[in-house]
């Protein structure tokens, strides 16, 4: 399989995309900001199209756009937490604004059929050039990087911002650079795995590593490595299966641990409460009510 | 997207005429109003429970629906109310009474739409689907619908509208104050869900036309502006409906006219009237402000 250069190269980026998008994602899910990379996965495919109608370079319109948006949806919010009915109003225009853009697209190239659409909505992790994938790489192993130097305030401010806001943390700044991040990220993830299937890589692999442990570091480690794996099963599966495509495998085995992780959760949980039971059925269950 | 381009008068009685000589025109601005009542009443619903994201999710249920209908050869529409209906389920399964948190519920609707799409996206290349097929799935298009298809909209309109009438009541105490609601002995579970339900039928018939991507357009902008409008729920559900309205036979025409998508005109009209609220708050604000400081102030005489 690794004989062959495409699976090289979306190996080499999907890794890093993976792990930028499962670490940045435990944060996402810990402070309840799905939605906002939903709608920043949403503008990633407006911006790309904008960019590809233009006629400039695709990655180009896709860092603009995701970085730019984030940044203002953190301006625009209180406490850089923007309120879902404003993203809902604005990325249901941004969505509009990007059908514009694809009309323009497909009508200026007559010839072809307009697979850059495709590409942006659905990713394109095997169409990747070495130039393409190493490039891809190395901005995520960059947002790797400002994640983990953001991390401890970063998680400070998210569990306590009035404690953290007390104790001189830039709570604020640290949220508008979060989500700047995070629009990083966007962009990234379009490229393999796609604008509308992004939120697979974000929101899973942090939702499963949230159940399986409430220690944070713990969480932000598990959160990247499963990430990391459903991008290598993704791979090895659509690798294997004529078929299935590669975003498609992907995702699929990102929401697959996420309900494995929910299904630890519930027998951990049933456990606990049997053990409960045991425990006031006992001598000393008087205790309890 | 194929838009016919029509010369544009100054008459607007000619102008409609000409829209309305094509049959195809006419489908679609019934189809258009019957979602837009549709989707306006039950959208103010949704964002007063604050219930986008579930909106968005069920909207985006309905892509690998109908592409799921079209590679076995089923009609569109088993597809969409299908897949609307099922997510409705999944949704109300990881839901906020269920025990879990905001963060996790929301995590758990972004995991579940994602592999929606994803399963959608192996359909479609399973179909071997070509990209306007896919393009009209996701974008939406106005220039197929059928009388038939106007039909069951309408009867599908009319049985969502009702039970609404009939639930109205107790699912606006329960979307309020869920906690007294619940106190009261209302039922505010089995409302969630069946609120749900009906969400999910509003936006399997918006997607039927606006696309899967583009439902939030009339679902939830027209709404979001109802609210800053008036907190009271009779006006505003009026005004929800009455902007969805004109935001889609506006929408409808300038498309007819204009070589761009009617997604594109859609979207722009509902957010413009959204932002001049927004602004016209912004004003009222500051002139609310600046009158008792004018009081305040010593008269000159």
């Amino acid at each position: 399989m690794l004989g062959h250069e495409f699976m090289r190269h979306a190996f080499l980026a999907g890794t890093f995309v993976a792990l930028a998008c499962g670490l940045i994602g435990y944060f996402v899910v810990l402070r309840a900001q799905v939605f906002a990379g939903d709608a920043l996965s949403h503008v990633a495919f407006t911006g790309a199209l904008a960019a590809a109608a233009a006629g400039v370079d695709v990655r180009l319109g896709l860092f603009v756009a995701t970085v730019g948006v984030a940044v203002g949806m953190g301006l625009l919010g209180r406490r850089a937490r923007p309120d879902d009915v404003v993203i809902g109003s604005v990325f249901a225009w941004i969505l509009g604004l990007g059908v514009l853009f694809l009309s323009i697209f497909t009508t200026s190239s007559s010839g072809s059929n307009g697979t850059a659409a495709v590409r942006v909505l659905f990713g394109s992790i095997l169409g990747l050039s070495a130039a393409d994938a190493r490039l891809a790489a190395a901005i995520a192993a960059l947002a790797v990087v400002g994640l983990l130097v953001l991390a401890r305030p970063l998680l400070f401010s998210t569990v306590d911002p009035d404690v953290a806001r007390g104790l001189g943390v830039p709570v604020r700044g640290i949220g508008i650079a979060f989500l700047a991040l995070l629009g990083l990220v966007a962009a990234e993830g379009t490229q393999a795995i796609g604008a509308l299937m992004l939120l697979g890589l974000l929101a899973a692999p942090g939702a499963a590593a949230r159940l399986l442990t409430f220690r944070p570091w713990w969480g932000l480690l598990l959160s990247g490595a499963i990430a990391v794996g459903s991008m290598w099963l993704g791979l090895v599966l659509s690798y294997e299966i004529n078929s299935l495509p590669a975003s498609t495998a992907i995702v699929g085995v990102a929401a697959l641990a996420y309900v494995a992780a929910g299904a630890v959760d519930l027998l951990r949980r049933g456990g606990r409460r049997a053990a409960g039971e045991l425990a006031q059925a006992g001598p000393q269950g008087s205790l309890g009510s | 997207m194929t838009s016919l381009v029509a010369a544009l008068s100054l008459n607007p009685v000619t102008d409609l005429e000409q829209m309305t000589e094509y049959p195809f025109m006419v489908n679609a601005l019934w189809a258009g109003t019957i979602v837009a009542v549709m989707a306006g009443a039950i959208g103010w619903f949704m964002v007063l429970r604050r219930q986008t994201f579930a909106g968005h999710t069920l909207a985006v249920t309905a892509f690998p629906g109908a592409a799921a209908a079209t590679f076995v050869g089923l009609p569109l529409a088993v597809g969409y109310f299908g897949a609307c209906g099922l997510g409705a389920l999944l949704l109300a399964a990881v839901g906020r009474d269920g025990g879990s948190d905001a963060a996790d519920e929301s995590a758990a609707i972004g995991t579940l739409q994602a592999f929606g799409l994803g399963l959608g996206y192996l359909f479609v290349v399973l179909y071997g689907g070509q990209l306007s097929s896919l393009e009209a799935l996701l974008f939406g298009s106005f220039l197929g619908i059928t009388e038939g298809q106007v039909q069951a909209l309408l009867w599908i309109a009319a049985a969502a509208l009702a039970v609404l009438v009939v639930i109205g009541r107790p699912l606006l105490f329960a979307s309020v104050d869920g906690a007294v609601a619940r106190a009261a002995n209302v039922p505010t579970r089995a409302l969630g869900f069946g609120f749900l339900v009906l969400l999910a039928l509003a936006v399997a018939a918006t997607a039927e036309i606006t696309g899967a991507l583009l439902v939030f357009a009339l679902l939830v902008t027209p709404a979001a502006t109802a609210q800053r409008l008036t907190a009271r729920p009779g006006p505003g559900i009026v005004i929800s409906v009455a902007l969805a309205l004109a935001v889609t036979w506006v929408g409808l025409t300038i498309a007819f006219f204009s070589p761009y998508p009617v997604g594109f005109w859609v979207t722009s009209l509902s957010f413009g009237v959204y932002v001049a609220v927004r602004l016209g708050e912004l004003i009222v604000r500051r002139a609310a402000v600046a009158v008792p400081g004018a009081h305040a102030d010593p008269e000159p005489t």
